[in-house]
């Protein structure tokens, strides 16, 4: 394995382990959106409950708050599209690689 | 019960744990409507040179560099992936990265604002994420004042001969960092405390951002080094283009 390989590996290891830590080292705790945390610290600095003046056009247009599930699917929609075309980009990039090497290889 | 049936309940529970959280999670972003009318408008005026100056840039790079449009597709797509995975942090919730710093480091902070509304309005309009009336001043905190930040600190490296990878490293997560401050900021501006005024509301909103933006600023700069030593192994002549790699050097 390359160098470069194994730099990259290590580093994708050492984010996934960032990210998935305080899963387990934290329990019971909720982790609600730092989105809703935030809307607390409005309504403590306002003193009252904040009313949003405008509500989401999802929500008008479904007459109502969107489903956690559908939500995840639109979330899981967004990484699949960002996804999908950085792998296919990048296979092309790997593959013309590839073949550019066998070109000079022949020359 | 014996083993085996005591850990199949307990995969199941943590199936059931993994998948009950996951939905709940709703990150950033300043939240439809909650900054005032006149705010919104300052924030979308603000953002409106950008927006033009970015669309001028990403049209001069890709006549200079026709082949370059692939890359601006994965530096658009990899702020697609990034925001849309909410990541558990230290403090018990869950946010999201932004994923500009890649797109500002390789074609220029302007460029990224138009990445960063495309995303901003997928969300605001399809995920109740982020918002509407909001989008001009999210577009200025996620894909104007990050990508600058991040733009800005790759070069001072750059120029510092810091190693590169560590310059890469740094731009993306202090830009994705910022854009939190920048978030912070703007909500403090629209609700100012009522005993010491902006700073001191400033400062609260930082305390529920800041801390748990750390952790995911680190995975976002460690993910964009990965993506740029992934296209200089295979995209060594657009890259060349875009003058991210100078011939032989490293």
């Amino acid at each position: 394995m390359s160098k470069t390989k194994k730099t990259i590996i290590s580093l994708l290891i050492i984010a996934g382990l960032i990210a998935v830590i305080p899963l387990f080292t934290l329990k019971g705790a909720e982790f609600g959106g730092s989105d809703d945390a935030g809307s607390k610290v409005v309504s403590e600095i306002t003193g009252s409950e904040y009313e949003p003046w405008f509500t989401p056009v999802m929500e008008t247009w479904i007459g109502g708050e969107l489903p956690g599930e559908i939500e995840s699917l639109l979330f899981c929609v967004q990484t699949g599209i960002g996804v999908g075309v950085i792998a296919f980009l990048m296979g092309r990039l790997v593959e013309r690689n590839k073949i550019e090497n066998k070109k000079n290889k022949i020359k | 019960m014996n083993k085996k049936e005591k850990r199949i309940v307990a995969l199941a529970a943590a199936f059931t744990l993994v998948f009950g959280v996951a939905p709940a999670a709703n990150a950033m972003h300043i939240m439809e409507g909650y900054l005032p009318p006149q705010f919104c408008i300052i924030w979308g005026v603000i953002c409106v040179p950008f927006i033009v100056a970015g669309y001028l840039s990403i049209k001069k790079t890709l006549s200079e560099h026709r082949r370059a449009i692939t890359i601006l597709a994965m530096a658009g797509a990899f702020v697609f992936v990034l925001s849309s995975l909410k990541i558990p942090s230290v403090t018990g919730s869950c946010s999201h990265m932004t994923g500009t710093g890649l797109g500002a480091i390789l074609f220029g902070p302007s460029a990224v604002s138009i990445l960063g509304i495309i995303v901003l309005i997928f969300q605001a309009i399809l995920l109740a994420h982020g918002g509407l009336t909001t989008l001009g001043a999210n577009t200025f905190s996620m894909a104007i004042a990050g990508p600058f930040v991040s733009y800005g600190i790759y070069k001072l490296c750059r120029i510092l001969k810091i190693n590169k990878y560590v310059g890469i490293f740094l731009a993306a997560s202090i830009g994705d960092l910022f854009t939190y401050c920048v978030t912070s900021i703007q909500l403090a501006l629209a609700y100012p405390s009522e005993n010491g005024g902006v700073m001191v509301s400033a400062a609260k909103f930082l305390a529920v951002f800041a801390p748990t933006q750390v952790p995911l600023a680190i995975i976002e700069g460690i993910l964009t080094v990965v993506i740029i030593i992934g296209l200089e192994t295979y995209a060594k002549p657009e890259l060349k283009g875009l003058g991210l790699v100078n011939g032989g050097e490293d």
